[in-house]
């Protein structure tokens, strides 16, 4: 069982269209003073191996996922350890150098895109899962470990990690911990930060603490849930502590056609109403069933204009009563085909159309973009409608691929680079569709993360007090805005001198009465 | 001088919110006596208080019901009793998103009669009579349902903050999935109103299950707490809770909750029942009720005691050892410890303290008689404490808001 959306090779290569527009990033050579002493300091403390200097070498690590973005770093180091990340973010500070935490590389919203000025510290050597402890629920790994191996290395023992997005082959838990990762089977199960109870994290002065632990309610502010999502811009996570979950006893893959987008999306509205959780709730649209049926055959029905991908799972009996309401209330909202995986094999044919579909797409189309914005469940059918008389009006084709259980959507907006206007009208309906998810009440992002792509839309969703506030902590954390700058958010704010503790004497003391407060 | 003082920031408070009078002896919070009570009937209103309070520089205690106000160290100082009781309503239950949103005053029961009226629920449990849900929010309380579906930090999507200084700040938002922005939630979350105001939270929800069910199996020794609490929860039949009440001779009862539909949890009661009566339970009862003591927190001083799930047995086998009767989630190591009037609380904080750091957790002394309070460490080692400090600087840097009620002094 998995989810579904981008890899490397799926990232849309033109959001944003315009090198240019990202003069903060792109312009230094990297060839200032203060990263020559970095350069010199790291060289000396970590082995040659470890660090990577060679312009054509470095060039490999010019963007993550999001391959329309591109910046060279100026170093990158591979760190073998906890002491080596810290040691590094350490000459960073001290030097005053941004460094950018890397993983896998396979983030879609260019986090991980590295600074010409500054450090990229890959984590992905760190692959030790230090301990697998079944009595405790818990497995410690390092941040560099693969999100599907802690799953193999639980499964012996019938547990399984419940995060699982759909580069979980290839996507690190680090990356995970820093995008608040979900994946097709979080509607159920929630995301990266209900699934980790402990990080090792180094902070942008170079501090390694522990936040969180084995057990839950570590006392003190919940920094832990503070830095998981926080897109490395609060530190580098350098161990983590997960929670296992218990493998389910039976799971129920079902393939649901539907005329229309509208009957599958008021099936998906039935099911959620009817207090059924399914695990995951997938749809795709005509266009995206065609691509992914052209790409990998994956026989989904003839004549659908959407398809509905259910899985249900937990103890037997109640699946198999879950089931029986799915498929009623399917059949209700019209569906003229349902069909059960009758064992892994079916199962994984159903999901091969769905987790193909963004490569798919790149089979009907030389160029696309991918957005995430997020709606309330019950808008589906509303926004699906506008999206469709946008890009009927406007000529740009809009495949849907989506998670619609919890309303994340995946439009895939559709052009060719090649062809004058094209990729400008495709990023007008692009930056349309996130509009009518904020208006909707939605968000601009549910799982790909904010990072270099969606920085500008902050301010369409949350106000200039809004993000003064985030950054708060981010002064915090970081106050020479070293770790990851640039990402997130618009305009960074000025920490500026740390007020002090208290200015003179309390009016009520100066009054006299200060005895009695 | 005294009384032009008082006066000002008593007229800048009568100013902001129409409902603010001279504190009396009711107002007081762990035995320290404020001032001013307000209570604001909007988010704007609880603004301008803070506002007001920024300006005369009133240090500022947060209460809903005041069920929890013992908890923690007591402020060093407070001004202003800022009451949310008037801000108690729910203001959007969006069934069809399984999203509610409401007033950080509204007690936590009145929501859930608001949610049931359409068959659904947030999914946490009301550990004391009354508790509002900006309670909860502020010291994290949790009861057996957060095995499964965790706490407020958890569950909670959206929130909209009041910050030392009056600004109104909102995090996350009215969808489940959102990863846009700082999650400021979870900050709030546990931070006991010393870093802002938070005035109003948009939970997720979940249905209401059709059937409950809950065995209670007596246990005669920890060895047998061990074996039936993983039997359950190592199997396949997803229990909602897995509660253990332990008293200090050595004996107690584990209970499991079953949620569900009628067939499934007829079927996953039978299983538990053989599951359980082959980790030794002697005897079974099921009920579709849980005993009295479930979810209830133990009488005495209370101790939050915290461990890894496979040092549970240990934790009770020692609080027993030094005196105390624990109550509260075996199946997620969240544990709840009493102790009696006339212990010696000091040495029996450190040693069990001892335990449960030793075994991946932590002690904090929730809530104890002032003179007790005094000769103990409530909080014990925090990690990150510097971060933290540097956190609260950042949000409150005069300290007025909840002085000194929070770890290393915060």
């Amino acid at each position: 069982m998995s989810g579904t959306h981008g890899t490397t090779k799926t990232a849309g290569p033109a959001v944003g269209l315009n090198p240019t527009e990202q003069p903060e990033v792109a312009g230094s050579s990297g060839g200032g003073p203060q990263i020559e002493a970095v350069r010199r300091r790291v060289r000396e403390l970590l082995p040659a191996a470890a660090v990577i200097t060679d312009h054509a070498r470095l060039r490999t690590y010019e963007c993550d996922g999001l391959a329309h973005y591109r910046v060279t770093p100026a170093l990158v180091v591979l760190a073998d350890s906890a002491d080596h990340i810290a040691a590094v973010v350490r000459i960073c500070a001290e030097e005053k150098v941004p460094f950018v935490a890397r993983g896998s590389g396979t983030g879609l919203s260019g986090g991980a895109l590295p600074r010409a000025d500054g450090v990229l510290v890959v984590t992905s050597r760190m692959r030790d899962i230090r301990e697998v402890a079944p009595l405790d629920q818990r497995a410690v790994v390092e941040p560099g470990v693969i999100n599907l191996d802690v799953t193999r290395a639980a499964d012996p023992y019938g547990y399984y990690y419940a995060p699982d997005p759909s580069s979980q082959q290839i996507c690190s838990i680090g990356g995970n911990v820093a995008e608040n990762s979900g994946g097709a089977h979080c509607l159920k199960y929630g995301f990266t930060a209900n699934h980790v109870t402990g990080v090792e994290f180094v902070t942008p002065d170079g501090s390694v603490v522990e936040l969180g632990g084995r057990a839950p309610d570590s006392p003190g502010y919940d920094l832990l849930g503070t830095v998981i999502g926080s897109e490395g811009t609060l530190g580098i996570a350098t161990a983590v502590t997960v929670r296992l979950t218990r493998k389910p006893e039976d799971v129920v893959t079902v393939l649901a056609g539907f005329p229309s987008t509208d009957d599958a999306g008021a099936a998906t509205s039935a099911i959620i109403g009817a207090g059924v959780l399914p695990a995951a709730i997938e749809m795709m649209d005509a266009l995206a069933i065609e691509a992914a049926e052209a790409a990998v055959h994956c026989d989904y029905p003839d004549g659908a204009g959407a398809v509905l991908v259910i899985e249900l799972d937990g103890p037997a009996v109640e699946v198999r009563q879950e089931f029986d309401e799915v498929e009623r209330l399917c059949r209700d909202n019209g569906a003229f085909e349902f069909r059960v995986a009758k064992d892994d094999t079916e199962r994984a044919l159903i999901w091969r159309g769905r987790k193909s579909a963004f490569a798919a797409v790149g089979r009907i189309s030389p160029d696309y973009i991918v957005q995430d914005g997020v709606i309330p469940r019950t808008s589906l059918p509303a926004v699906l409608r506008a999206i469709s008389e946008m890009s009927a009006s406007s000529g740009v084709r809009v495949a849907n691929v989506f998670h619609a259980g919890d309303g994340n959507l995946h439009p895939l907006v559709l052009f060719d680079e090649s062809k004058a206007g094209q990729a400008e009208a495709a990023e007008e309906i692009s930056g349309k569709i996130l509009d009518l998810c904020i208006e909707a009440g939605g968000s601009i992002t549910g799982e790909h993360g904010v990072g270099m792509d969606k920085s500008a839309y902050m301010p369409r969703m949350f106000s200039e007090d809004d993000l003064d506030t985030m950054q708060m902590v981010r002064c915090a954390f970081d106050p020479d805005n070293i770790a990851n700058p640039g990402k997130i958010f618009p305009t960074p704010r000025l920490c500026g001198e740390v007020p002090g503790r208290h200015k003179g004497e309390h009016p009520l003391a100066r009054a006299g009465i200060a005895e009695i407060f | 001088m005294a009384v032009d003082a008082l006066l000002s920031a008593g007229q800048s408070l009568a100013a902001a919110c129409d409902d603010v009078r001279e504190a009396t002896d009711t107002d007081a919070v762990d035995g320290v006596h404020p001032r001013f009570s307000a209570r604001p009937g909007s988010t704007a209103e609880a603004a301008g208080v803070l506002r007001a309070a920024a300006e005369h520089e009133l240090a500022v205690v947060t209460r809903g019901a005041g069920t929890k106000l013992t908890w923690g160290t007591p402020p060093e100082r407070a001004d202003l009793v800022l009451d949310l009781t008037r801000m108690d309503a729910v203001l959007d239950h969006a069934a069809g998103d399984l999203v509610a949103v409401a007033q950080a005053g509204c007690p936590i029961e009145s929501l859930q009669r608001t949610l049931a009226s359409a068959g659904q629920r947030l999914a946490i449990d009301e550990t004391l009579p009354g508790t509002t849900l900006g309670g909860g929010i502020a010291t994290n309380s949790s009861g057996p349902r957060r095995m499964l579906n965790g706490t407020f930090r958890d569950l909670m999507i959206g929130t909209t903050v009041v910050r030392a200084d009056g600004v109104i700040a909102k995090s996350g938002g009215r969808v489940v999935k959102n990863v846009a922005g700082y999650d400021l939630g979870k900050l709030m979350t546990g931070s006991f109103g010393t870093l802002g105001v938070v005035v109003e939270a948009v939970f997720r929800l979940h249905p209401l299950p059709a059937d409950v069910s809950v065995l209670v199996a007596q246990a005669r020794d920890t060895g047998e707490v061990a074996a039936m609490v993983r039997a359950v929860l190592h199997s396949e039949i997803v229990a909602t809770a897995i509660e253990v009440d332990w008293a200090v001779t050595g004996g107690g009862e584990i209970g499991v909750l079953l949620e569900g539909t009628v067939d499934g949890v007829a079927a996953r009661t039978t299983t538990a029942r053989a599951l359980l009566a082959g980790a030794g339970a002697p005897d079974i009862q099921v009920a579709d009720q849980p005993p009295a003591w479930w979810g209830r927190y133990p009488t005495g001083t209370l101790l939050k005691l915290t461990c890894a799930l496979s040092a549970v047995d240990h934790l009770l086998r020692e609080a027993a050892r030094l005196g105390v009767s624990v109550r509260g989630s075996a199946g997620s190591g969240v544990l709840y410890g009493g102790l009696p009037a006339d212990a010696d609380v000091p040495d029996t904080v450190t040693a069990l303290r001892g335990v449960c750091v030793a075994a991946g957790g932590s002690l904090v002394v929730l809530d104890a008689p002032t003179a007790v309070k005094s000769t103990v460490d409530t909080w014990g080692p925090v990690a990150a404490l510097e971060l933290m400090r540097a956190v609260k600087q950042q949000f409150d840097p005069h300290r007025r808001l909840s002085p000194g009620r929070f770890v290393g002094g915060i």
